[in-house]
């Protein structure tokens, strides 16, 4: 499962990272060696969540096909169970939402590691939202129904369904690309991820016009266009580890940069609606999996058609 | 019955083995959240009261103290329950070292609140439900019973941490039998003690109120 070129991703993301942290930690001793400012302390946080997750990642990748299906199936539950902690269910839920957790987040991984396209691809999308509504239904509560029912669909959608596009990446045949789908995943979350870092940075350093007031203070165009662009260029730079072409490769980190910003985008919509500012609490300077995971979500499925489409034999 | 050394020592092992799991079991299903409101996690003496919604509670509770507290408090639960198979026996007692109470005046030997005392007195923080029985109502919070109050009075020097456990219920409402993942915060509130003159009344409704200060997220 490893490449020289999954290696050097590695490494490279490794050195940015020993980088951050060691600007981290000057950052702290000169302006907050009591741990005053709540900034510098956040980032430095940030960054040792960076190493947690960088080494998950790795150790997934060195375990191959099965580490990388079980990294995601446990990130799904995670961000599902963050997602269903805020959506409106009643005691007539109960053996819909036990399902979503037990039935059919196993079952998309399961048909994911099977390889088999055509049940993993429209699952969730029409097994699960044709029959978990009955489920709900046959407890006979119909206060909120539909508001229910949806909100437990989309949980599904996001957290399950479309987290599971990443592994799938895995299972793609692409002439020339054999055994290095690996680098797939690797770069479809190195350039979401570092775009997300970027626009924070382009922001911080000169975002002045916000986008979106109304849902996130922090998105500016600044950032937004800095950290797109930048973070596209850097993957773009990239492109002799994947299958595209140089300029294929540019058109590729501009969709998914674009993607992970709009992924953002929505689910800030969907926490300021529901009142809270972080999906959770387990990755420390983050907030939770989803806050997270956002902009890889909804990267993803789109990188993965689209890539199908192009590129693969299947 | 004797034990011997060699038995006694297993039975320690899978008690805290067993405590381990439980507490992962609940780290699975609820990634509880411990937000210290209004004291921190420090190694005093305390009796933590919460709100009573589901079995799982005072699991929740301990899994979300930090280690060190962990090991010196003990949950107050009810003997009638908790003494009914081997394998609840085993949990109750070995596992979370349960201070177990009667409920029912008229069959109990021992006084609770001097059980409580004793524990107090032998260096022991409480998890307590002063409520007295799982809430499965629509009102928010069960009238207080009164041991609160006379463990108050005994021991006035011991902070009484009110602790709101919130979405527990929904992770396994009364009569589901499998639960459903769902994030947990458990809030921790202000100590309270009991004021010279104050009257019984008067602390449990202070005490209720301390309680559902918490349960609107900070």
């Amino acid at each position: 499962m490893t490449s020289p070129h999954l290696l050097w991703l590695l490494a490279g993301v490794g050195t940015i990272l020993v980088l951050a942290s060691i600007i981290g930690q000057v950052l702290r001793a000169r302006l907050s060696p009591a741990g005053e400012n709540p900034v510098i302390e956040n980032l430095n946080a940030r960054i040792n969540a960076w190493w947690v997750m960088v080494i998950c990642l790795a150790l997934a990748f060195i375990a191959g096909k099965p580490g990388v299906v079980l990294l995601f199936a446990l990130c799904s539950f995670a961000a599902l169970r963050e997602f269903l902690t805020l959506t409106t269910h009643n005691r007539a839920d109960h053996w819909s939402l036990v399902a979503c957790f037990f039935l059919i987040l196993p079952l998309q991984y399961w048909f994911l590691a099977t390889d088999w396209y055509g049940m993993y691809s429209i699952f969730i999308p029409v097994y699960a939202f044709l029959l978990l509504p009955v489920v709900s239904a046959l407890r006979g509560s119909t206060r909120e129904f539909l508001i229910r029912v949806s909100e437990t669909q989309w949980a599904l959608m996001i957290c399950v369904y479309c987290a599971s596009h990443v592994p799938a990446l895995l299972y793609l045949q692409i002439p020339g690309f054999e055994g290095r789908n690996v680098i797939l995943i690797a770069y479809l979350i190195f350039v979401v991820q570092l775009s997300d870092v970027l626009q924070y940075v382009w922001g911080k350093l000169i975002g002045r016009t916000k986008v979106a007031p109304n849902l996130s203070p922090s998105k500016t165009w600044e950032g937004l266009i800095g950290g797109t662009l930048s973070a596209s260029a850097i993957g773009t730079a990239l492109y002799w580890m994947t299958p595209f072409s140089p300029l294929q490769a540019a058109g590729m980190c501009l969709l998914i940069t674009l993607m992970g910003f709009f992924g953002g985008l929505v689910m800030s919509a969907i926490k300021r609606d529901r009142g809270i500012k972080d999906w959770g609490h387990l990755i420390a300077g983050h907030g939770g999996f989803l806050d997270r995971l956002d902009s890889v979500i909804f990267a993803a499925p789109i990188f993965f058609h689209i890539t199908r489409w192009v590129w693969s034999t299947t | 019955m004797a034990a011997s050394p060699l038995n006694s020592n297993l039975r320690r092992l899978a008690a805290a083995l067993t405590g381990q799991a439980i507490s992962l079991f609940a780290r699975f299903m609820t990634a509880p959240r411990a937000i210290w409101q209004g004291i921190e996690p420090v190694p005093h003496q305390r009796i933590y009261f919460a709100n009573h919604s589901s079995n799982g509670d005072f699991v929740l509770l301990w899994t979300a103290l930090p280690a060190p507290l962990r090991r010196q408090t003990r949950p107050v639960a009810a003997l009638d329950y908790w003494l009914t198979s081997p394998l609840r026996a085993f949990i109750g007692r070995e596992v979370f070292n349960a201070v177990l109470i009667d409920r029912r005046p008229e069959a109990r030997t021992e006084d609770p609140v001097a059980q409580m005392v004793q524990a107090l007195d032998q260096g022991a923080s409480l998890i307590l439900f002063p409520e007295g029985q799982r809430n499965s109502s629509d009102a928010t919070l069960l009238p207080f019973k009164s041991g609160l109050y006379h463990l108050a009075k005994a021991r006035p020097g011991v902070d009484l941490v009110p602790v709101w456990i919130a979405n527990l219920n929904r992770v396994m409402p009364k009569g589901e039998v499998i639960p459903v993942p769902l994030i947990c915060t458990l809030t921790f509130g202000a100590p309270l003690h009991l004021d010279p003159d104050e009257s019984k009344d008067a602390f449990l409704a202070r005490a209720t109120q301390a309680l559902l200060a918490l349960k609107a997220p900070a």
